[in-house]
């Protein structure tokens, strides 16, 4: 029995590393496709029928590139950088439920690496460690445009960090837990925590897009002012690395959203499929509707930057600091407020 | 279990000394990161998850990185370093060891209270007692604590609003 589960969970988070991958890679040619549709332009298409060959193509290329080190005596630190970006990104896909359970060959499946208390607390802990990335390569690659990228993208992500960790207070106060899995469960049907928490949303939505250093808060690959930012002297597949993980860590921001405010696995008529086609056809449709309402955040992350300019710094750490926090803590207020007449009139 | 307590012991002691011993600031810091992981790794044989992952959102995530980063931007090294005078270094080698006796009297001296929890069964590493201990039980010295971090919050604030006045 034993045995049994080792088993199931190390085939389970080989799917889930290979579907990170899978996405992160197919992303980088949605972006540029979607860039190009914005733009009227057709976009990659030489590579395989329209373009499905590009990401195959484009780390075939990053690998044969020469690898470059910059004069610097921290080597280690230096090649240490882009892997905690790379491990980071990927670490905090554990806790977060794919699916309800599924009934194989008579067993109960879990779709979840790990349901442990502190789920969410978890998420927050790796987004926290993933500085540290950034921080220690644009430092150790001895270059001052590399290290201001790195304090700009640190000090933005700690900032932001601040009022993620508050939206998500009254998410926690709400349900009472901090186990994603119960809180995917929570939703069920059309229970959907973004109908009750939409400034929580809002707040969460803007601060992700800091966390994963995207437009309009890009402000860490500034190339007017910094080149290339925090990864101004790297190339080759560490370069890569560090590219990957920022498309990785945007599939694994849009599924905390999705997991989070937009109901996981959940969807409108779930019980109607359940009692029509079996539990077993309702989680499996379930499944496809998270990851469809993952590929809409990730196509929402692309829209956005192609429709929203860069922020000045001054303006992104006024946004953080002077109003989402503010907004965050009288959202707290007020739900703390509700939570509780609710509770005395029942 | 043992073995594992060894390994996390081991690292931590070895990452400790090498943050005193190494000569560049910013390893220092790198190797009391790792020091700070392998103490949330003894939380974790406890199986404490919460202060495991606050120990590692607030020491690791929090306060290690604004270390670093006025290490980084002060651009230290050994040109500037200053040597201290005899006299501090002996006030600072009897404030640790007033430290280090205050740390050891409470260890021994301390009820574990765990034995309470352990007799009635609940379970006390979850977030949901923890809660209830901190705001029923110890409620006043909860609330000192974040009167302190407000204190220090407004200092700062002040401090830095000086300079700029000077300026």
């Amino acid at each position: 029995m034993d045995q049994a589960i080792i088993i199931e969970k190390g085939i389970f988070i080989v799917v889930i590393f290979a579907i990170t991958m899978l996405f992160a890679m197919y992303e980088t040619l949605a972006e540029r496709k979607i860039a190009a549709w914005f733009q009227d332009r057709v976009g990659p298409n030489r590579a395989g029928k329209g373009g499905i060959l590009q990401p195959l193509a484009d780390g075939l290329k990053l690998f044969s590139k020469e690898e470059f080190f910059p004069n610097t005596e921290n080597r280690f630190l230096f090649i240490a950088g882009p892997a905690i970006s790379m491990t980071t990104a990927l670490m905090t896909s554990a806790v977060i439920p794919w699916g309800d359970k599924l009934t194989l060959f008579g067993r109960d499946v879990i779709l979840q690496a790990t349901d442990i208390n502190i789920g969410m607390l978890y998420v927050f802990g790796v987004l926290s460690v993933g500085v540290y990335g950034i921080m220690i390569g644009g430092w150790a690659s001895n270059n001052k445009f590399s290290l201001m990228g790195a304090m700009r993208a640190s000090s933005q992500m700690i900032s932001y960090e601040v009022a993620m960790g508050l939206a998500i207070i009254c998410l926690v106060m709400m349900t009472g837990t901090l186990s994603l899995g119960e809180i995917a469960a929570g939703q069920h049907g059309w229970r959907w925590n973004v109908l009750y928490q939409p400034v929580g949303f809002i707040i969460f939505l803007v601060c992700s897009f800091a966390e994963t250093n995207r437009t309009p808060f890009d402000l860490a690959e500034c190339e007017a002012e910094l080149i290339g930012g925090y990864h101004t002297e790297y190339s080759s597949m560490k370069m890569g690395f560090y590219l990957f993980a920022e498309y990785a860590s945007m599939f694994i921001s849009s599924t905390i959203l999705a997991v989070l405010y937009f109901g996981a696995y959940n969807y409108p008529g779930m019980d109607w499929v359940e009692s029509v086609a079996g539990a077993n056809i309702a989680n499996i449709i379930g499944i496809f509707v998270l990851f469809a309402k993952i590929c809409f955040f990730i196509f929402f992350y692309m829209w956005v930057r192609w429709t929203i300019p860069r922020f000045r710094y001054d303006q992104l750490m006024k946004l953080g600091w002077k109003m989402l926090i503010p907004l965050a803590i009288a959202n707290i207020i007020v739900t703390g407020i509700i939570i509780l007449l609710a509770d005395q009139n029942l | 279990m043992l073995t594992l307590f060894y390994i996390l012991s081991a690292i931590t002691l070895g990452t400790a000394f090498l943050t005193i011993l190494s000569k560049n600031p910013i390893h220092s810091a790198i190797y009391l990161v790792l020091c700070f992981f392998s103490i949330a790794g003894h939380y974790l044989m406890f199986n404490a998850q919460f202060l495991f992952i606050v120990h590692i959102i607030v020491y690791s995530g929090a306060i290690m990185i604004l270390m670093l980063f006025t290490i980084m931007l002060m651009n230290l090294n050994k040109a500037d370093e200053k040597n201290k005078p005899i006299l501090s270094r002996i006030a600072a080698v009897v404030a640790f060891c007033l430290v280090a006796l205050v740390l050891l009297a409470t260890f021994i001296k301390s009820q574990p209270v765990i034995n309470e929890y352990k007799v009635s069964g609940q379970d006390f590493q979850s977030i949901k007692v923890l809660g209830q201990v901190l705001l029923n039980n110890y409620m006043v010295p909860f609330e000192f604590a974040s009167v302190l971090l407000l204190v220090s919050m407004i200092g700062a604030v002040l401090l830095s609003k000086k300079e700029h006045i000077n300026n």
